[in-house]
């Protein structure tokens, strides 16, 4: 199964994305959170996103949702930082975080594969990379 | 007539002293068009780098960049943290392996931070962010440089050019960051990234003047 990263400035945003999204499936759907300072403010942290990546990891792959900013560049750095075999397994998409996060979680159940939940959710781009 | 390893260090010890300094400065200017913790965030990582620097035994500049670079990533929460990070990381591959550095060697920094800048933060000049001060100071740098210029005055330039580069920001929307949500009422205000920048970049200017005197 596809795994999913939340990266959110919030804790509590990203934990209630988790909780939203877990109500979508009965089946449970690796998902892992990386919100916050590592002392507990708003903001990010690249070690954060790739704890979480690891914590869900499988070779089937992982999608990375993220909110505003520095959510981008943190999952953008926690994945150069990664080998190139498991890079080349991540994606992180461009979508509403929330609508995202619950379109991705129905497709990983149904056992999609990374470029099928890639297209699942392009209709919820919203120009957040560019 | 270059900084050694101890001398670069010293650098960026001041940088973290300046930065501890004008932590309400910068918090402040993020107050007014951003999420208002630049200067939290700044100071933090800066205090994490100066404590890492006091336990640096690698005399390689390129190591000691490396290290500032990831302890800034991973202290500072903001997006400063990759930005600053990612320049530092950068700029840490061209001085790998050098135990001392001169200006043309703060050239290649220079180029590197800003490229990392730019590719981190998909960010042009214009844009009311750091690189607002960074660009043009570098092209300061070249100027002097090609005007044979000493260290201390090509860096006297550099600051100069930054400083002139902040205080252009008041005059711009913010096309980036927190502060492009607020579109044009952002104009007024000093970009605080921007002014990070100046201030390590003054800094930079006046310990290696004091170490040059």
């Amino acid at each position: 199964m596809v795994g999913l990263v939340i990266v959110s400035h919030s804790i509590g945003i990203a934990e209630g994305i988790k909780e939203l999204a877990r109500q979508m499936t009965p089946e449970p759907v690796p998902i892992a959170i990386a919100a916050g300072t590592n002392d507990g403010r708003l903001g990010t942290n690249a070690e954060q996103v790739t704890l979480a990546i690891n914590e869900v990891y499988s070779n089937e792959g992982i999608i990375i949702l993220f909110d505003l900013g520095s959510a981008l560049m943190s999952a953008e750095l926690a994945l150069e930082c990664l080998p190139e075999e498991k890079q080349k397994n991540i994606m992180i998409l461009d979508a509403a975080i929330v609508e995202g996060a619950i379109t991705a979680v129905v497709e990983i159940s149904l056992h999609k594969n990374l470029h099928e939940i890639k297209e699942a959710l392009q209709d919820l781009c919203i120009g957040k990379i560019r | 007539m270059g900084l050694t390893s101890t001398q670069t260090i010293i650098v960026l010890k001041e940088i973290g002293k300046t930065i501890e300094d004008n932590k309400t400065l910068l918090t402040e200017l993020d107050g007014a068009i951003g999420d208002g913790d630049h200067g939290i965030n700044m100071n933090k990582g800066f205090a994490a780098v100066t404590k890492k620097l006091d336990n640096m035994e690698s005399e390689d500049i390129g190591d000691i960049f490396k290290t500032v670079g990831m302890t800034l990533v991973v202290n500072v929460g903001g997006a400063s943290g990759p930005l600053y990070g990612t320049a530092f990381m950068k700029a840490a591959a061209v001085v790998s392996g050098k135990q001392e550095i001169d200006i043309n060697d703060f050239i290649k920094i220079m180029d590197e931070a800003i490229q990392g800048i730019k590719m981190r933060g998909k960010a042009v000049p214009g844009d009311k962010t750091m690189l607002d001060a960074l660009e043009p100071a570098y092209n300061a740098l070249i100027c002097a440089v090609k005007e044979k210029l000493t260290t201390v005055d090509a860096l006297e330039k550099v600051k100069e050019a930054a400083f002139e580069g902040a205080k252009y920001t008041k005059k711009i929307a913010a096309k980036k960051g927190r502060a492009s949500y607020l579109g044009d009422r952002s104009i007024g205000h000093q970009d605080p990234g921007a002014t990070s920048s100046y201030l390590i970049i003054n800094t930079i200017y006046e310990t290696v003047k004091k170490l040059k005197d």
